[in-house]
C-alpha cells in the first residue's frame, strides 16, 4: 500500500487542488482507493466532465510517465500491446539473403524490430506509470475481453522473445462515454466512479483554477449561463470543459461580463451542434436571466 | 474461532451490508464485497461519507443502481448519525476467507449474481416445457389460422400458443461493415504480417500476399414497444416479438412506454419469458394507461441516447400513433431520432385493417421520419416484421 505518498482522502484532495483539479469526496476517495488497492479506476460520466484530466494529473502528482491508449472501433493487440515492424523485416530478409546463418533468422524478432504500443509500454513501465485507457467503450467486446486479460496479469508472453511482466502494476484509468454497457466482468475488476456536471458553485471555482485570468464575475455569469443550458432539450450538453473554452473566449475578447450581445457572438464555443445554437439563441434571454447580480 | 473480536464484528457488519445489496437484486458478487472490505480497511478509521464512497466505488457500477444503493445504505449503516468503525489492514486478508466462509452456508447457492437468476427462473419452466411441446404439435395443423388472425380477436389459449410460436420466430439482426480488419482472400488491404509470415516459408521472398478485408457487426436493434391501453391486444405479443429478438442477437435494447418509458431489456434476458413478461407488468407502472410517445421518446433521446447505442441502430416502434401529447413533440423527437439511427421501422397494428389511413394526428407527425411501416397485429405481420428487420 505503499503507492500514494498521500496519509488520507483530504490530502489527496487538497493536493489534486494544488494541480488545479477541483474533485469531489467521491471521486477522491475512489483516486485514493484505487491506487492503494492497485486496482484499476473506471469512470463513466457525460463528455467533458473531466475523466481523462484524472488519469493526467495523477500523473503529474505521482510524477510518473503518462501512457495513454485511445480506444477507437476496430482497435486490435497489434495496435495496442505490440507489432513487429514488418517493413524493416522484410528489407532485412532482402539484405541476408547471401548470408546463410540460421541465427539471423532469430535476429529478424529481435527487440530491434518490435514496436512497442501503449500496453507494453505500460507493462514495462510498472510503477512507474499511469496507463489511461481512453473511451474504452468505443473499442469492440473482443478487445475488452483482451484487455481484461492485461489487467488482471499486468505480463504478456511475445513467442518470439518470451514473457514480459510488470513488477509492479502501473496505475490504471479507464474512462467510458456509456456509449455502450462495458462488460461485467471488467467492471468487477475495477473501482467505479460516474462523475456528474459539478454545483454551480463548483464549477465556478473550477473555472477560476484552469483559467485564472477569466475575472470572477464573468467566471461566475458563464458558469451559470452554462448551468441553465444543460436544463434545455438539446443534442450535447456542454460539459465544463466546454464552460472554461467558453470563459476563455469571453475573456480574451475583454469582456467583463456574458451580456446578449457576446453570448450570441460566442456561443460557438460552448455549443458546438447548429440545432443546439439555434435554439439557445432563440431562447436567449432564458440563458441569461436570473442573475441577480444584473445591474 | 475465538469470541468475536470488534473488528470482526465491524468486517461482518460490512460483508452483511454486500450481502444486503445483493438480497435487493443489485448484482454485487463475492469479489466485490472483498473489494469493499479491503477498501474500508484501506481507509482505517472511517466517518460515514468515507464509508458511503468506499462502498459505491467498489459495489455497484452502473448510476442506475444509486438509488437502490443509496436507500440500502441509509438502512444498513443508520441514517444521520456518524459511525466510526475501525477495520485494521490485517483484518482484510481475513475478509476473503470470511466472505466465503459465509457464502458456503447458503446451501450451495451460487454467488455469480447471473447464475442464481437463471436458477429461479428456471426451475419453473422445467415442469412446463414438455407441455410447450405438445401444445406446438396440437397447433401445428391450426397454426395457419393463427397466422392471419388478429391478436386483438384470439382467446387466451390461442394468445399463448401464438406466443410460443413468435418466441420461435428466427427474428434477423441487422448487419453493418465493422471498422475491424480480418484475414480475406479477397480483401483490398495488404496484410503486411502475414505476408512477411509466409514469406519465410519461400527463402524471404513475399511469394504469397496475404490480404485483409473489413468484417461485418451487428446493428444494435432497440426496440420500442407501446403498452398503453389502445395497445393492450397486441402488446404481449409484441414483448413475445422482443423475446424473440433478443434470444437472436447479442445487442438488443427493449424498451416499453404508455405514459412513461421503462427499460426492460435487463428483464428479458432471463430464460423463462412467461416469467419475464411478468416482472415486466409489475414493473412498469402504467401498463395499459394512456400514451405520451412524443414524451417516451425524449426519455429515451435523453437519457439513453448514449447508453443504447441508438447511433447506427435499427429502432422498431410498436405503437398505434394515437397520441395523447403534443404531436409538435412527437415530431420534433422523431425527427431527432431519425438523425441518430440507421432506420426507423414503425409497426401500427391498426395498418391490418385495409380501410386504415395514417390520419391520426400523432401518427401523421412521425410519419415523415418512418422508413418502414407495417402491419403488426398478426402472426404473419409479424413475420413480415422479422424480415425487414435484416434490409
Amino acid at each position: 500500500m505503499g503507492n500514494l505518498p498521500f496519509a488520507s482522502v483530504e490530502e489527496l484532495q487538497r493536493a489534486l487542488e494544488r494541480e488545479r483539479y477541483l474533485a469531489d469526496r467521491g471521486l477522491a476517495t475512489a483516486i485514493y482507493l484505487a491506487v492503494s488497492l492497485d486496482k484499476p479506476l473506471l469512470l463513466e460520466g457525460e463528455a467533458g466532465v473531466g475523466k481523462t484530466e484524472v488519469a493526467k494529473v495523477l500523473a503529474r502528482l505521482l510524477d510518473r510517465e503518462l501512457i495513454r491508449l485511445q480506444c477507437y472501433e476496430g482497435i486490435d493487440a497489434s495496435q495496442a500491446l505490440y507489432e513487429w515492424n514488418y517493413s524493416k523485416q522484410l528489407i532485412a530478409v532482402r539484405a541476408m539473403q547471401d548470408v546463410t546463418a540460421e541465427a539471423h533468422v532469430e535476429d529478424l524478432f529481435g527487440p530491434s524490430f518490435l514496436v512497442e504500443r501503449p500496453l507494453l509500454a505500460a507493462i514495462r513501465a510498472g510503477s512507474r506509470a499511469v496507463l489511461l485507457v481512453d473511451e474504452l467503450d468505443r473499442a469492440d467486446d473482443e478487445f475488452e475481453a483482451f484487455l481484461l486479460e492485461i489487467l488482471s496479469e499486468f505480463a504478456v508472453t511475445i513467442p518470439e522473445i518470451g514473457r514480459v511482466a510488470a513488477e509492479e502494476p502501473p496505475v490504471v484509468v479507464v474512462t467510458s462515454n456509456r456509449t455502450r454497457e462495458l462488460h461485467d466482468a471488467l467492471k468487477r475488476r475495477c473501482l467505479y466512479h460516474w462523475i456528474d456536471h459539478p454545483a454551480l458553485e463548483r464549477e465556478v471555482e473550477i473555472v477560476r483554477a484552469r483559467a485564472p485570468e477569466v475575472p470572477e464575475a464573468l467566471a461566475r455569469d458563464v458558469a451559470a449561463a452554462v448551468n441553465r443550458l444543460r436544463t434545455f432539450d438539446i443534442a450535447k450538453r456542454p460539459g465544463v470543459a466546454e464552460t472554461i473554452d467558453w470563459a476563455n473566449a469571453l475573456a480574451f475578447l475583454g469582456a467583463e461580463r456574458l451580456d446578449a450581445e457576446t453570448a450570441r457572438a460566442t456561443l460557438g464555443a460552448v455549443l458546438k451542434d447548429h440545432e443546439d445554437q439555434q435554439l439557445a439563441a432563440a431562447h436567449l434571454s432564458e440563458v441569461l436571466e436570473g442573475d441577480p447580480a444584473e445591474p | 474461532m475465538t469470541p468475536p473480536s470488534p473488528e470482526s464484528a465491524a468486517l461482518a457488519h460490512l460483508i452483511g451490508f454486500g450481502r444486503e445489496l445483493r438480497r435487493r437484486g443489485l448484482a454485487v458478487g463475492t469479489g466485490r464485497i472483498v473489494t469493499f472490505c479491503r477498501a474500508a480497511a484501506c481507509l482505517g478509521a472511517l466517518d460515514r461519507e468515507d464509508l458511503y464512497w468506499a462502498a459505491r466505488a467498489a459495489l455497484i457500477s452502473r448510476p442506475e443502481d444509486v438509488e437502490a444503493f443509496d436507500a440500502a445504505f441509509r438502512e444498513w449503516f443508520g441514517g444521520g448519525m456518524r459511525i466510526v468503525l475501525r477495520v485494521p489492514p490485517e483484518v482484510a486478508d481475513e475478509a476473503e476467507a470470511a466472505v466465503r466462509a459465509a457464502a458456503a452456508g447458503e446451501e450451495g447457492l451460487e454467488l455469480e449474481e447471473g447464475r442464481v437468476l437463471a436458477r429461479e427462473w428456471h426451475e419453473p419452466g422445467e415442469g412446463d416445457e414438455a407441455e410447450g411441446e405438445a401444445a406446438i404439435r396440437i397447433v401445428a395443423s391450426a397454426s395457419e389460422v393463427l397466422r392471419s388472425k388478429s391478436f386483438a380477436d384470439l382467446t387466451e389459449e390461442e394468445r399463448e400458443r401464438v406466443a410460443r410460436l413468435i418466441r420461435r420466430l428466427a427474428v434477423q439482426v441487422p448487419i453493418r461493415r465493422s471498422r475491424r480488419l480480418r484475414p480475406s482472400p479477397g480483401g483490398s488491404r495488404f496484410d503486411v504480417k502475414r505476408t512477411l509470415r509466409r514469406s519465410l516459408r519461400t527463402q524471404g521472398e513475399p511469394f504469397h500476399r496475404a490480404w485483409r478485408a473489413r468484417g461485418t457487426r451487428a446493428r444494435p436493434l432497440v426496440l420500442l414497444l407501446d403498452i398503453s391501453g389502445s395497445m393492450a391486444p397486441y402488446s404481449r405479443a409484441l414483448v413475445q416479438f422482443g423475446y424473440a429478438a433478443m434470444a437472436a442477437g447479442r445487442r438488443v435494447e427493449v424498451f416499453c412506454f404508455g405514459t412513461r418509458l421503462t427499460r426492460v431489456t435487463r428483464v428479458l434476458r432471463t430464460r423463462d419469458p412467461d416469467r419475464a413478461i411478468h416482472e415486466i407488468g409489475r414493473r412498469v407502472a402504467d401498463w395499459e394507461g394512456g400514451t405520451r410517445i412524443g414524451e417516451s421518446l425524449k426519455a429515451l433521446l435523453d437519457g439513453w441516447s448514449q447508453r443504447a447505442a441508438l447511433r447506427g441502430s435499427v429502432v422498431v416502434i410498436c405503437s398505434d400513433g394515437l397520441e395523447r401529447g403534443e404531436p409538435d413533440l412527437l415530431r420534433s423527437q422523431m425527427a431527432k431520432l431519425r438523425r441518430l439511427a440507421h432506420r426507423i421501422v414503425w409497426v401500427n397494428p391498426l395498418k391490418g385493417s385495409p380501410r386504415y389511413q395514417p390520419l391520426a394526428r400523432g401518427m401523421a407527425a412521425a410519419l415523415p421520419s418512418i422508413d418502414v411501416f407495417l402491419p403488426g397485429h398478426n402472426l404473419e405481420s409479424l413475420e413480415e416484421l422479422s424480415r425487414a428487420l435484416a434490409g
